[in-house]
């Protein structure tokens, strides 16, 4: 005769056991369910997408080495930086078309960064806020740039005047190339000098 | 006695006084006049050595290509009788300090930085975009270009009218252009691109001879003429 006590401790054990079981299946199920939700690798969220917005690009021009006003419109992100970066990418990839008057190989993925800093030195007291800009250029972009005072000089104002037409506060600019300092950009146009963005206003009147 | 002594004393500063006047005053009268000053010319065939410069689609090379027309604007200029000096006769690495010091050593009237390019056409005439300054006894050497800025930017006209007067295209710029920028003299960066037609077809590269000897000729003849304004009274 089973006393009576362990026939009790038998039926909760096995209605634990059950319990225990279901509850192990159901949290098998989630586990599946969220392994399955994190394999799908289609696109839950668009990604954020720039607005189109204008933007003045100062052209080059080696026929009368001039400098031309043109008005783009292209994706402009908010961060100054980020929007420097575009604007100058836009500018190469004009100068990289097959038509271009002022041919220089390389296009958008020339620049690899554009950081914005304060003028360093006594702040101005026309302009407090105005910024320099250090434009990371890469090292592909500046060997194939053909060699010869105009057209280095002009790469260098277009910039220059690009970037302040875009970004107004930008007054001086500066050049690194692959985040290194560089004597010139093809034998002729000094990279270790810091440029006034008024230089690239005179050569473009 | 002090007294006559001192009486004969007077009298001798006296005549030493008249005795020097009369001197100073025969040499002032009896000056011969002022040598003429002598016209130098700079040129400075840029890159060399190690420096190749512009990569010419003949082949050629920027540094080979403006030493021969370094050597073709010397001919031109001595046969008219100016005197030239050259920053470099051969192959030669100069470092742009050494071509200034060149420079500034000749007290040129003219200096002329020679370069070649494969982009663009005709001639581009290329001052120091430096701010005009008053000249100064000591004047920093990255910057003694300014107090000559004005003069080197009437050289790039005088340059610019005869270029243009041989039928050549121009195109006039200033930039920050280190080569220069310690030169003492009225300086300018000639930078020679091919000849173009009106479709842009290039007609002459600019290591070819005849070229070559247009574009001296007519830099010659703009010396020339700046060489008699500046002897103009």
């Amino acid at each position: 005769m089973i006393p009576r006590y362990q026939i009790i401790l038998f039926s909760v054990l096995v209605a634990a056991s059950l319990i225990m079981g279901g509850l192990l299946w159901q949290l098998r199920e989630r586990a599946h369910q969220r392994l399955v939700a994190g394999e799908d690798s289609a696109p839950t969220k668009a990604p954020a997408v720039a607005p189109n917005e204008q933007a003045t690009l100062l052209v080059a021009d080696d026929d009368d080495n001039s400098l031309r006003s043109q008005i783009h419109s292209l994706p402009l992100p908010a961060d100054p930086g980020a929007r420097a970066r575009a604007v100058l990418g836009k500018l190469l990839d004009l100068y990289a078309a097959p038509d271009s008057a002022h041919a220089v190989p390389g296009g958008a993925n020339s620049v690899a960064q554009v950081f914005l800093l304060p003028v360093p030195g006594t702040p101005d007291s026309q302009q407090p806020d105005a910024l320099l800009a250090v434009v990371n250029l890469s090292s592909a972009f500046v060997a194939s740039h053909p060699s010869g005072i105009e057209t280095e000089t002009l790469t260098v104002l277009s910039i220059c005047g690009t970037l302040h037409a875009n970004l107004p506060h930008v007054t001086q600019v500066r050049f690194l190339v692959d985040g290194k300092s560089r004597p010139t950009l093809a034998d002729h146009a000094d990279l270790t000098r810091t440029y006034l963005t008024a230089d690239a206003e005179t050569a473009n009147q | 006695m002090g007294g006559i002594a001192q009486v004969r004393q007077a009298f001798a500063l006296l005549a030493f006084c008249t005795l020097f006047a009369n001197t100073a005053l025969s040499h002032a009268q009896a000056a011969p006049p002022a040598p003429t000053a002598r016209f130098v010319v700079v040129l400075d065939a840029a890159h060399g050595g190690d420096d190749l410069g512009a990569h010419l689609s003949s082949g050629q090379q920027e540094k080979a290509v403006t030493l021969a027309l370094s050597i073709r604007l010397r001919s031109v200029l001595s046969a008219r009788g100016i005197q030239v000096v050259t920053t470099r006769e051969s192959d030669q690495s100069i470092d742009r300090n050494a071509r200034a010091e060149t420079a500034n050593r000749a007290n040129a009237q003219a200096c002329l930085s020679l370069h070649v390019t494969e982009s663009g056409s005709g001639v581009h005439l290329f001052a120091s975009s430096l701010a005009p300054t008053p000249a100064i006894h000591f004047a920093a050497w990255k910057t003694a270009q300014s107090a000559w800025v004005t003069r080197s930017l009437a050289l790039a006209g005088a340059l610019n009218s005869a270029l243009g007067q041989a039928g050549t295209t121009v195109t006039l710029g200033r930039t920050p252009l280190p080569a220069i920028e310690s030169m003492t003299c009225p300086a300018v960066a000639v930078e020679i691109a091919p000849q173009r037609s009106a479709d842009h077809k290039i007609t002459a590269e600019p290591d070819d001879p005849a070229y070559q000897a247009q574009i001296a000729t007519a830099l010659g003849a703009a010396l020339l003429e700046w060489k008699s304004e500046a002897h103009q009274p």
